[in-house]
């Protein structure tokens, strides 16, 4: 990308505020054809709301757009995908229920007939490597194939530019690859590709030029490959970043033992979980990996007590619990915190002095004789605030008013308390930002390091590497073998992903 | 008790024109359902419309204006209903129970003065040829204009979902109305055509009761087939022709069971009375008992209140 050329998209002063905040505050960058050109920033500094505007969902406050040299302000998505800007979502924006030919023609301006849009379809999947069957479900598919109809809908416009938000977030390091491997043969074709990330290292390798954006703010535009990961990760923070640490590793005897967990999958587009097998140890941080949908959910429902097991399938301290509900488990002393947090960690509409009622009542003993005592619980609930750092009005504020990070502060913080024995977490960090991730990574850290015994289930290896003992993979409701965490490669990583179980990988035991 | 004197002729030409209006009123809520809103208003819009067709009929005694009058009046009533779910976001089942509610009084409201009256009578449409037809002339060629007519919506609402774009678009919104928005699908218009389209239906099937059916005004005369539409739609696991199939059930266990209290049946007149519910019920329970195609074919967004969160 050398030379000058003239800007594909040229974006100059994009300003868009909402009540209360400046999404995008006088926005300016450009976009070269054929460039891999990256928009960095941590949640909330404004990366979703800018693609939104230059895809025509939102509409700019001041500030213009130029695409191929003529204004362009495009009144609805229809418009901008006329004009070739193409984007796959985050939350990808599919129908499960229908098939994935009638998917792509909903992306579709002009849609030709159904039988020449399943050939169409046939013929770019081949072509980009991403095979994909124009009759199947949606609902069926997995996580990588929707990517893929996401982006053979765009693909089959013939698109100058693709936005991409979060690609690689719920994808298998094989299927980044492949992913990869497309958007380059993308680019060499001469479609731009706007590439929205927090995951500094992709970034790194795959793009040619990067925006970086801060609270709404442009702070810097820069080659990427110049850069380290840390210097980016320290421009998009606006501080110095420090990775969680551990003293020392001290496990002890046992305490959560699992065996022949076996789950039907409870509905049709759930996962059965089959023969699910580990072990514990006090003190030791479990990391079980793997895309979601493979049985993530289900795994944290029979571990908290949603769903029930034969008795003898979950044995604490021993004792065998698995036909026990998630109070008497709580009880005991295992504790979990669901990945929505919304809906499942929290209810939206209670205050967060209720939400602490909720699973804190037995441990904290905040329930006498049936009658709560609501000073212990907004005590509970202000120490839950001071001790992890929750920015909020106040314990009365309710759940849905905190932002995604801080909830989830609070709803962690919430179990570290009860003083746990084990803890499940699902996905602790999702959509939560640098520092709020690093403090909740910690105090995961610091839990384990003072005896308790802790499962982290997660999509992001990177987090999952940093903060395990032991790591296993979970892929189609099969759970591999857990492995010590320190020195698996990421080639390994992917094969235990990919379902490989270990016995297929003879070596793998260390 | 005389069984010989139920026709078996007779009885299926008169199920068709029984079933009707709950036939009418189901398709319209299918569309209703399929593009993710709950309305359980439909008994409230089947009762206006049947005022309302029964009213303007009179008045001009001209029984087609009652019809268009009757569609013209669902389609306002559920516009209301379409403008406090839709626009104003408010709860979809309080809303649509409250317009059952109002339906119900506002049409005793209007039919205070029309009770007694008779309507103009509606043409029956013989269609030449195939009426002559024996046994298949009487049962299928001799209705009124309104029996063809449901079972052409039902027809072409099928084609509509399963063949054309729109059809597409409205299954799209129903099923994730997030994704649909995010494509640029207008969800909030989309829904209020539906609505609109389901509360015309709701009121031709009304009216096909005051104007054709029993014809005559009497309060509450819908007594529950809005309800019955409702249950039809979920038990028929949201397809079109199995709407159909339940709705005739229904007529025809309806006709059946009057027939046999004629006759005199040694069964207590309840029993009679209750089994064109249970046994419409009953079957398509059990056809819809395969839970998991069942789930498929339901609206994934069905009820859940939209909200551009941009």
């Amino acid at each position: 990308m050398t030379g000058k050329r003239d800007p594909l998209l040229s974006v100059q002063g994009l300003t868009k505020a909402y009540p209360g905040v400046l999404a995008n505050d006088d926005i300016s960058f450009s976009v070269l054809p054929g460039e891999v050109h990256a928009l960095l920033g941590e949640n909330g500094a404004g990366k979703s709301t800018l693609v939104k505007m230059i895809y025509g969902l939102v509409h700019p406050d001041r500030g213009e757009m130029m695409l191929n040299g003529v204004p362009y302000a495009p009144a609805k998505p229809g418009d901008a995908r006329l004009a070739g800007v193409a984007m796959v979502f985050q939350h990808f924006s599919l129908f499960d229920a229908l098939s994935v030919a009638e998917n792509i023609s909903l992306g579709m301006e002009h849609p030709p007939r159904p039988a020449d849009l399943s050939e169409q379809i046939t013929r770019v999947s081949q072509a980009y490597g991403l095979p994909l069957d124009p009759d199947r479900l949606v609902g069926e598919l997995s996580a990588g194939e929707r990517q893929r109809v996401e982006i053979i809908r765009c693909l089959l416009q013939d698109p100058k530019l693709l936005i991409m938000d979060e690609p690689t977030s719920v994808l298998t390091p094989q299927e980044v690859g492949i992913l990869f491997e497309t958007l380059r043969k993308l680019s060499r074709e001469g479609t731009a590709i706007l590439y929205i990330s927090h995951k500094l290292e992709e970034i790194r390798d795959l793009c040619d030029s990067a925006t970086i954006l801060r609270q709404g703010r442009v702070v810097a535009t820069c080659d990427p490959r110049e850069h380290s990961a840390r210097e980016l990760a320290e421009l998009m923070v606006g501080e110095i970043l420090q990775a969680p640490e551990r003293t020392s590793a001290n496990m002890g005897e046992v305490v959560l033992d699992v065996s022949g967990l076996s789950l039907p999958a409870p509905t049709h587009f759930g996962t059965a979980l089959e023969n699910i097998g580990f072990s514990l140890r006090a003190g030791e941080v479990l990391g079980i990996g793997g895309v979601a949908g493979n049985g993530q959910d289900e795994l944290l429902a029979s571990l908290s007590g949603e769903t029930r097991t034969a008795p003898h399938c979950i044995r604490l301290d021993g004792r065998p619990i698995g036909n026990l509900g998630p109070n008497a488990r709580r009880e005991l002393g295992l504790l979990a915190a669901p990945e929505e947090r919304l809906g499942h960690a929290a209810a939206p509409d209670m205050s967060l002095t209720e939400n602490a009622l909720l699973t804190g009542a037995i441990r904290e003993k905040l329930v006498r004789n049936g009658v709560i005592s609501w000073a212990g619980t907004r005590k509970f609930a202000r120490r839950i605030i001071g001790e992890f750092d929750v920015r909020t009005p106040g314990p009365e504020t309710p759940a849905r008013a905190l932002s995604g990070g801080n909830l989830q502060k609070f709803v962690i913080g919430r179990e570290i308390l009860q003083r746990p024995e084990v803890l499940v977490v699902n996905q602790p960090t999702w959509g939560v930002d640098a520092s709020a991730a690093a403090s909740i990574r910690q105090a995961l850290l610091d839990l384990a390091q003072k005896g308790a015994a802790i499962i982290v289930i997660s999509q992001d290896l990177d987090e999952l590497m940093e903060i395990s003992d032991t790591f296993a993979a979970l892929a189609a409701g099969h759970l591999t073998k857990p492995r010590p965490a320190h020195g698996l490669t990421v080639e390994e990583i992917g094969l235990m992903l990919a379902g490989m179980t270990t016995e297929e990988a003879p070596h793998a035991d260390a | 008790m005389d069984l010989s004197a139920i026709s078996p002729v007779l009885l299926i030409a008169s199920l068709m024109v029984s079933a009707t209006p709950i036939l009418l009123a189901a398709i319209g809520e299918l569309v209703v359902e399929k593009s993710g809103v709950l309305n359980l208003g439909v008994e409230g819009m089947m009762i206006t419309g049947a005022i309302s067709g029964f009213a303007i009929a009179v008045e001009t005694q001209n029984p087609l204006l009652g019809l268009v009058a009757a569609a013209l009046a669902g389609a306002i009533l559920s516009f209301i209903f379409g403008f406090l779910t839709q626009v104003l976001l408010s709860n979809q089942v309080a809303t649509g129970l409250a317009l059952t509610l109002f339906g119900l009084g506002f049409s005793s409201l209007i039919g205070k003065s029309y009770s007694g009256v008779k309507p103009p009578a509606s043409a029956r449409l013989d269609i030449p040829l195939l009426s002559d037809i024996p046994i298949l002339g009487p049962v299928l060629f001799r209705h009124d204009l309104m029996v063809y007519v449901s079972v052409a919506i039902v027809a072409g609402v099928w084609i509509m979902l399963k063949f054309t774009r729109a059809g597409l678009v409205l299954r799209a919104v129903g099923e994730n109305h997030d994704a649909a928005h995010a494509l640029g699908y207008k969800v909030v218009r989309i829904r209020l055509l539906a609505i609109m389209f389901g509360g015309a239906c709701a009121g031709l099937g009304g009216a096909y009761l005051s104007l054709i059916r029993v014809p005559q005004w009497t309060e509450g005369m819908t007594a529950g087939a809005g309800w019955i539409a409702l249950a039809l739609v979920v038990f028929a696991s949201w397809k079109p022709w199995r709407v159909l199939l339940g709705a005739y059930l229904f007529g025809g266990v309806t006709v059946l069971q009057l027939n046999l209290q004629a006759a005199g049946l040694a069964i207590p007149v309840e029993y009679l009375s209750m089994s064109p519910y249970l046994i419409t019920i009953i079957v398509l329970v059990i056809m819809s008992s395969d839970r998991n195609r069942t789930a498929l074919n339901a609206p994934a967004s069905l009820g859940r209140t939209f909200h551009a969160s941009h």
